[in-house]
């Protein structure tokens, strides 16, 4: 399953015929947004940059984007999401914003202590045109009398792409601006696991944790933004990937992409590759059994250890509940929307436990997500679903309402729709904002797909019950 | 070194090997903001108010469009077109209560998603034709198209494409000036006012009682206009419209049909009142509707402008806000007292968006026999920060527009107890051990009225007593056996 091996995989070739080709598919027919189902670009690079050991996210532009990703994002984590931001005026757009820019990173590093800086532009920013490059080489000239700390920096324009591109962005720039020498060879494998919850990482690290292999997760906010009770506030919280881990990825001995969208673009794990020549392994995010099986895959292939009993019997328990709880969720009709590689993987797991994805919906565009879908599961699924790159929730409901949907399988900003139509929604991924503990949720591994699996079985059980005059006590 | 980095540095002393590991207390504080810090008893009072936040400082300020979106958002039966790229309306989307008793077009999330050609070519068109299609598509009764940073520089002509569209639809189309960076939140309010201003006096005052407010200042988002509107009913006084808490737009229309403006939150909607002033002649009240005073106070400041200027229609006003207050009390002091009884000698810090807030906020801790001990405010001006020094404890920290280091700082500085604050306050709080109380957006509580200070006791008490403290580190500090000794 490396970089070519991918391609030839017999899931790609196996074909299913769609509902709905993708060729059908004219995109969404509205000019106006309603109810996005995307953020803008420089919140992924923020959220990136939070997975780095001592780092500040930095934004270029006006305050406004600052406090406003921060609120959003703390609404989910429920933990300080500090974003520094140059806090542009109305005289700086029009000179220039490299003074505040400079000042704003010297406050950053001498109140916070940063060791790192990760810079995001903004539409703000990009517009009138400041060479941030530039500007911060200038940057490290002027004050290179002083310790300063590693700056990074990513383009970020939120009027293109969505914070998806801003969090793969991100992590590309930390590894080309961080990880620039060939360092000695070691024993670790790198891992760039997409936008996945805290608890995600926690379980990637323990898998290959448990196949021997130290891993450099990146970006890993598993304890930045999912922190411990303390004695004294952090600053900076603890945790995140350290520098010297950085620098060792160009040694590491295998690296590892999650996410199928992403696959046909420039990555950290491209980067490594042609750079120094770390053997990349390119992979779905491993939601459900057969992309979990496919990233065990590579780390038997890496490693050369067979799958750790714990691990083996979490895949066995999981697929003997599949046989306990699949006349609960069989032919149920789903819509699954949100970050393109987590539909995927989503649409996949859906797919194996016999619940038929109706509608994958997702705000990105040109992310060849139905052929993903396809690549994914299109062997298992029956019927392959619609699929709409570029959706709002206005095009999401319009297309469903005909779907008779059964259940939704998205985050937070599906709720109303889920209300509306009185059907369960699994919420997901990011961001939760109407329940508990989205950073504790669990999606990956096969521990993952147990637990996917759980609450949606619960989910159902539940309506049915509710939904019931008997109110059956056994279910 | 070049001379503009010797500029910068000379206003930041220190050198990275000089920076304790965690700065503690004042050193916590950018030189450039030691003037937008005031400890009361040391030395005379100066505040340095209304400055563009610092860089690198993380302020909890938001920009321009937020003051503009705030202030608008509650009008209900309006479209809100947010002109620009996806974030600004995708992080505004359904973010706070803003109840409404009708429509609730207000809790949808509208924008021009603009892209990289809009921003080559220009946005006008994108934006005409979304209009075209959102109208017809909800039928609202106005269109507030806001501009963000990116239509400020590109230069796009909003007036234009709004008056147009105004005139194919036959329904007001108002451009909102409110491009991030020209400003901050006060800016953002000027610019909403000015919106709504388009709006006042476009409509039918006829049947308006002489005897009749607008409620300015309030946003509903619990359900307070509603328990104001039911006090001031009760008093005999007809509410014209709320500016904006359940607002409509035909209730701004013929809001200039009111005989007084009440004017809470003075930063957002007192340009407004100031506008109406001179445009209508109708005079304005600065009210509060948080704590218990200045709820009678402002319902007694009502009555008494009434019996003064209307005496014949307002008969026994005085006598009847007295039985309602009296009436309120009775229900209101028993319970407090109880609640009272956990929290006397506990210590509050205060941090929200306006300072008018602060006020009510720390003469209502008062009533609990609580202390405010930090007490300061994104927007307030020099004057309102003098005022609250007046009424606040020698060595209560005042504080003008401050960020998570020092208010960290300050929390742990003053060992409080309770933390009121918004969504970006609360995880600093809680990461010290400390209680929380939103008396911001997400708020679902309503916390106004005399109810609203039985609601935020109970708040306070139950987040102050909750046991868990007992197991956070920090506070842990004091009574764990395996710590004793060691307190500094």
């Amino acid at each position: 399953m490396n970089i070519d091996a991918v391609m030839d995989s017999p899931t790609v070739a196996a074909a299913v015929a769609p509902v709905a080709p993708a060729s059908e598919y004219k995109g969404p027919s509205n000019v106006s947004t309603t109810n996005a189902c995307k953020l803008c670009t420089p919140l992924g690079a923020t959220l990136a940059f939070k997975g780095v050991e001592g780092a500040v996210s930095f934004l270029h532009g006006s305050q406004g984007c600052a406090t406003y990703m921060r609120r959003y994002i703390i609404s989910h984590f429920r933990e300080p999401m500090d974003i520094a931001s140059s806090s542009l005026g109305e005289k700086n757009a029009i000179y220039g914003g490299g003074p505040n820019l400079k000042k704003g990173l010297l406050n950053a590093m001498q109140k916070y202590g940063a060791k790192v800086i990760g810079v995001a532009t903004t539409c703000l920013t990009e517009t009138i045109g400041d060479d941030v490059p530039r500007l911060l080489a200038e940057f490290r000239e002027e004050f290179r009398d002083l310790p300063l700390a590693e700056l990074v920096h990513v383009s970020t324009p939120s009027y293109s792409g969505t914070h998806m591109d801003g969090f793969h962005g991100a992590v590309k720039a930390i590894a080309n601006q961080l990880c620039v020498d060939a360092a000695p060879q070691n024993a670790r494998v790198n891992v760039f696991s997409g936008m996945v919850s805290p608890a995600d990482i926690r379980h990637l690290k323990e898998i290959c944790l448990a196949f021997g292999v130290e891993p450099i997760v990146l970006p890993d906010y598993s304890e930045t933004l999912d922190a411990p009770a303390l004695l004294d506030y952090e600053n900076i919280p603890s945790g995140g990937t350290p520098l010297s881990d950085l620098r060792a990825m160009s040694g590491a001995r295998a690296s590892i992409d999650l996410g199928r969208a992403i696959s046909a673009q420039e990555t950290a794990g491209t980067s490594l590759h042609g750079r120094f020549g770390v053997p990349l392994f390119r992979l779905g995010l491993p939601v459900g059994i057969r992309e979990t099986d496919a990233f065990f895959e590579a780390l038997k292939a890496i490693t050369g250890v067979e799958t750790p009993r714990e691990l083996a019997l979490e895949r066995g328990r999981y697929i003997d509940s599949l046989v306990d709880g699949h006349k609960y969720v069989s032919g149920l009709r789903a819509v699954v929307y949100g970050e393109e590689d987590l539909c995927i993987g989503l649409t996949s797991f859906l797919a194996e436990i016999g619940v038929q994805p109706v509608l994958v919906a997702t705000g990105a565009r040109n992310r060849d997500l139905a052929a993903h879908i396809q690549a994914a599961c299109g062997d298992v699924l029956r019927r392959m679903p619609i699929v709409r790159e570029g959706a709002d929730f206005f095009d999401i409901v319009e297309q469903a309402q005909g779907l008779a949907p059964d259940l939704l399988v998205g985050h937070s900003k599906g709720q109303r729709a889920a209300r509306d139509w009185d059907i369960p929604l699994l919420r997901v991924g990011f961001p939760i904002h109407d329940r508990f503990g989205g950073q504790r949720l669990l999606h990956l591994g096969y521990r993952g797909a147990q637990s996917l699996f759980d609450r949606l079985v619960n989910l159902v059980l539940e309506k049915k019950q509710n939904d019931s005059d008997i109110g059956y006590g056994y279910l | 070194m070049t001379e503009t980095a010797k500029a910068i540095t000379s206003e930041c002393p220190e050198t990275l090997e000089e920076r304790p590991a965690i700065p503690a207390g004042r050193e916590t504080i950018f030189e450039e903001r030691k003037d937008q810090i005031h400890r009361i008893g040391e030395g005379e009072f100066a505040m340095a108010c209304n400055r563009d936040s610092l860089a690198g400082a993380v302020s909890q300020r938001a920009c321009v469009f937020c003051g503009s979106r705030v202030v608008l958002y509650p009008i209900a039966d309006a479209l809100h077109l947010v002109h620009g790229p996806i974030g600004c309306a995708a992080y505004t989307w359904d973010i706070r209560g803003a109840l409404s008793s009708g429509p609730e077009l207000h809790r949808l999330s509208f924008s021009t998603d603009l892209q990289e050609l809009d921003v080559v070519f220009g946005g006008e068109k994108k934006l005409a034709k979304a209009l075209d299609e959102l109208i017809p598509r909800y039928g609202p009764k106005a269109a507030f198209v806001y501009s963000t940073c990116i239509v400020g520089l590109i230069g796009d002509d909003l007036a234009a494409v709004c008056r147009a569209a105004a005139k194919r639809h036959g329904i007001p189309v108002i451009p909102v000036q409110s491009e991030g960076f020209k400003g901050n939140k006060r800016e953002g309010y000027l610019a909403a006012c000015k919106a709504m201003r388009t709006l006042v006096g476009t409509g039918d005052t006829s049947g308006i009682s002489k005897l009749s407010v607008n409620i300015m200042g309030d946003f509903n988002l619990a359900g307070e206009t509603w328990i104001i509107k039911d006090y001031l009913t009760r008093m005999g006084v007809e509410v014209v419209a709320g500016i904006t808490g359940d607002g409509r737009v035909d209730s701004l229309r013929r809001a200039h049909g009111a005989g007084l403006n009440l004017v809470q939150c003075s930063g957002s909607t007192q340009d407004l009142a100031r506008m109406m002033r001179e445009d209508f002649g109708i005079p304005f009240l600065r009210v509060s509707w948080i704590g218990i005073e200045d709820v009678a106070e402002s319902l007694y400041a009502v009555a008494e402008h009434f019996e003064l200027t209307q005496p014949e229609l307002a008969g026994n006003i005085v006598e009847r806000t007295a039985e309602l207050v009296r009436a309120e009390l009775a229900v209101l002091m028993p319970q407090l007292k109880s609640l009272r009884r956990d929290l006397e000698g506990k210590k509050a810090a205060v941090y929200v968006g306006g300072s008018f807030k602060a006020f009510s906020l720390v003469k209502a801790f008062r009533h609990l026999g609580m202390e405010v001990v930090i007490v300061g405010s994104q927007t307030g001006t020099e004057e309102d920060y003098r005022e609250l020094a007046a009424i606040c404890a020698p060595g209560t920290i005042v504080v003008d527009d401050a960020n998570p280091l020092e208010l960290s700082a300050f929390l742990k500085e003053k060992d409080v107890d309770i933390f009121v604050g918004g969504v970006k306050e609360r995880p600093i709080a809680f990461k010290l051990g400390v209680g929380f109380c939103d008396h911001n957006h997400e708020r679902k509580i309503a916390l106004e009225g005399f109810v609203g200070m039985l609601n935020f006791a109970k708040e306070v008490h139950a987040s102050v007593l909750s046991p868990i403290w007992r197991f956070v580190p920090r506070r842990n500090l004091h009574n764990s056996p395996m710590n004793a000794g060691e307190e500094a």
